[in-house]
């Protein structure tokens, strides 16, 4: 029952990475095309891009939803594809521990850069 | 999904490349998996880059210096490659998951019809959709 659970959320998680994780394709790779969000001209990783998507509220909540979603899609899908080699029990939790712990530092670290780049963003 | 009462994966990882009779959704299958263990080992390392924006511009700039060259404008085009694949495959299998695009249920008569045929187009369609995408990016990278 419980990894029922999970399983719909990964593939709910999925379905937000391919749209968030789609737009950010957009902007940062079919900027010849498009040329979305990207205000100060030029690539879309130059500072005056970065800093006006990272100073927008909209964005931050945006990279945080995206982080969250991706994190859990990609590990949970990682856990299952380790868990078909039928390892032992120990490792099973092993393998839950570092996952959950890595997974929830990666977000941390994203989740400060998200709201710290949009301070610093803001402040300049 | 996991479960605790599955067989033991006899095959291993070979299990998960050799398609056999299954069919071309089965070499999807293989490659969705190969595509987002590839999205995944590089999302980990974008996430340790791009944080580097909170520090200000210097700090951006010299992580973008880091991170410049032709093999890493490859790579950069692997992964966008890679998410157009994993991307729109993984709409078709929400889809089909949601019994979208699979076809009615049918009676169990001999010769037995399988609804592989009536996903079939759904599948080429998606390919065709993410092939087109990805040649997109690599006008846009490259061009």
């Amino acid at each position: 029952m419980r990894d029922q659970k999970l399983w719909t959320v990964h593939i709910l998680a999925g379905a937000g990475v391919a749209f968030l994780l789609g737009l950010h394709m957009i902007i940062m790779h079919l900027d010849r095309y498009l040329g979305i969000f990207n205000p100060a001209g030029g690539k879309p990783i130059e500072w005056g891009n970065v800093a006006a998507r990272s100073g927008s509220a909209w964005f931050t909540a945006g990279y945080i939803l995206l982080l969250g979603a991706a994190l859990f899609h990609g590990l949970y899908g990682l856990r299952n594809i380790l868990f078909e080699l039928s390892p032992p029990a120990g490792l099973k939790k092993a393998i839950n521990v570092l996952f959950w712990l890595g997974g929830l530092g990666l977000f941390a670290l994203g989740t400060w850069a998200a709201v710290a780049g949009c301070l610093t963003a803001r402040a300049l | 999904m996991p479960s605790e009462n599955h067989y033991p994966n006899r095959l291993g990882i070979r299990g998960w490349l050799f398609g056999g009779n299954f069919g071309f959704e089965r070499y999807l299958y293989a490659l969705h998996r190969l595509t987002g263990l590839g999205i995944l080992a590089y999302f980990l390392l974008h996430i340790v880059v791009t944080s580097s924006r909170a520090l200000g511009p210097e700090a951006w700039r010299s992580a973008m210096g880091m991170v410049e060259g032709p093999l890493f404008k490859v790579g950069e085009y692997l992964v966008f490659a890679a998410f157009a694949f994993h991307g729109l495959n993984g709409i078709r299998l929400i889809l089909l998951e949601l019994g979208i695009a699979v076809g009615r249920p049918i009676e169990p008569v001999y010769p037995y019809r399988t609804s592989v045929h009536v996903q079939r187009p759904l599948a080429v369609v998606v390919m065709l959709l993410a092939a087109a995408v990805a040649v997109l990016g690599g006008f846009n990278l490259f061009g």
